[in-house]
């Protein structure tokens, strides 16, 4: 199938991901219009009803209503996948959504059972790269965090983080570097300790005092779980306690708490 | 004592190395060495070509991700309500939870006491720009159809938000809860057309005394899945 529609670029055969945006400032009202070009995806994976037969739903969802039946031994196409709903095509033209329970009981040209990728716990244990986000109280003060991790071994990871700080009396951000040990990762809930270091800036609020703009270096260990939630999902809680190097004669300590979400791919 | 050390240690190190057809052998490790070919049967005069169909299943495009961009009205409290506009960034976990982002735009006016006095400015210029960003989570809690006519059915959904960031405004960043409502329209399975209203909540100590100002957005949007 090759649809050629006006947005259509005609090219040579393109990886079936390739959309292109393309943003189109309205004049008065400065909308952002965006319009997808999909390079034609002449290569689509068929499969065969082995079930008696495969119910095409009007949505990707549970509620939708079936309204059509595809029955033992035609074949579809499946255009697309959402969350684990699959868009199949039928030899006549007929679209609809099947979910995962039922895709995987067709068949493959090849006469075995169609298996699809799923993350699964194993996943959750050996997956090389991590990203999240995690909110909490960091020494009185919110903070909003992005992670980046990538796994040395199932056991050991190292980590990159970004963080934004917004108390009553000072903002800031703080970046840092940090290993992470899991001594059992193969655990649902798996307990993590944590080290490292980094950078602190802050800026007292300008309607307080006037105080001046801070940059220190950081100390901090923690300990933490990450919990596995399903798919490629997971959440995590941690709590860490940080020393701030600050130029004046004492140190200063400072309590983190945090609680979000992040994937592993 | 000595050499039988250095005997064990060897015996050690031969069994590392694994990669070794003889020591794989040695130890019953290696696969079993293939059986001297036997003579042809005289009777085969046929030699069956069955040839196994290497077959390379193309990827699934996957359609989890949904980008685009929203225009609308913000209040500021106290400051009026100006354009506001901005981008969002969803990925769908599953059928009913999203993860979603958005970054946005608006400028403040002026408070009435600015206006009534004269002249009186609480904040500067650059002080009423008004960025803010978000994240949030949100749930597909009313999923359905709608009908044009006899003949088209759009799906669409009603769904329900909640998360934090910051709103960089009035000289300050500021920590900002928001949570709404919004209604997604699908034109096609990836095109979708969005309505939302959402209530962005911080505090705020720029008149006197510290409250938790409630700053109110509607806006309509257009996203594309991919």
């Amino acid at each position: 199938m090759s649809e050629h529609s006006i947005t259509t670029i005609p090219s040579t055969p393109q990886p079936t991901k390739s959309v292109w945006f393309g943003f189109v400032a309205a004049v008065v009202l400065q909308v952002f219009l965006t319009a997808p070009l999909f390079a034609a995806d002449d290569e689509l994976r068929t499969v065969t009803v082995a079930d008696p037969y495969l119910e095409l739903h009007t949505g990707p969802g549970r509620g939708y209503p079936v309204f059509h039946v595809v029955d033992r031994g035609e074949s579809v196409d499946i255009v697309m996948q959402r969350t684990d709903w699959y868009k199949v095509r039928t030899n006549r033209g007929r679209e609809g959504w099947v979910d995962r329970e039922q895709m995987e009981l067709t068949l493959q040209p090849d006469g075995q059972r169609v298996s699809f990728e799923r993350a699964t716990i194993e996943d959750f244990t050996n997956a090389r790269w991590e990203t999240g986000i995690l909110a909490g109280d960091f020494g009185g003060a919110n903070i909003i965090s992005l992670y980046g991790s990538y796994s040395l071994n199932p056991n050991v990871s190292v980590e990159l983080w970004g963080s934004q700080i917004l108390g009553n009396f000072s903002n800031g951000w703080m970046a840092s570097a940090n290993v992470v040990h899991e001594a059992w990762p193969e655990w649902r809930v798996s307990p993590f300790f944590t080290l490292g270091a980094g950078y602190i800036h802050t800026e007292p609020k300008s309607t307080i005092i006037q105080g001046e703009d801070r940059d220190d270096q950081i100390g901090h260990v923690g300990v933490g779980f990450r919990i596995y939630a399903t798919r490629r999902f997971l959440l995590r809680a941690e709590y860490k306690s940080y020393v701030v190097f600050t130029s004046r004669d004492e140190n200063e300590e400072v309590e983190e708490w945090k609680v979000g979400f992040a994937f592993f791919f | 004592m000595e050499s039988r050390f250095r005997v064990l240690f060897l015996i050690v190190a031969m069994i590392s190395l694994s990669g070794c057809a003889a020591t794989k052998n040695l130890f019953g490790f290696g696969s079993r060495e293939a059986a001297p070919p036997t003579a042809e049967p005289p009777g085969q005069v046929i030699d069956p070509e069955v040839e196994r169909r290497e077959v390379k299943e193309p990827a699934i495009d996957r359609e989890d991700f949904e980008f685009g961009a929203f225009v609308g009205v913000m209040g500021i409290e106290d400051f009026g309500s100006d354009l506001s506009y901005g981008l969002r960034l969803a990925y769908h976990i599953t059928e009913g939870f999203f993860v979603e982002t958005t970054a946005g735009y608006s400028r403040a006016g002026k408070t009435s006491f600015e206006i009534l006095s004269g002249g009186a400015e609480l904040i500067s210029d650059s002080e009423r720009d008004f960025y803010y960003y978000n994240l949030n989570v949100g749930y597909n809690i009313l999923p359905g159809e709608v009908f044009l006519g006899e003949g088209r059915a759009y799906n669409t959904s009603l769904y329900l938000i909640a998360g934090l960031g910051s709103t960089t405004f009035a000289g300050d960043d500021r920590f900002t809860v928001n949570f709404g409502a919004g209604y997604r329209f699908l034109l096609t399975d990836s095109v979708a057309l969005h309505l939302d209203f959402r209530d962005h909540l911080f505090d705020i100590d720029l008149l006197g005394e510290e409250k938790t100002a409630h700053n109110l957005e509607g806006h309509l949007g257009v996203t594309v899945f991919f």
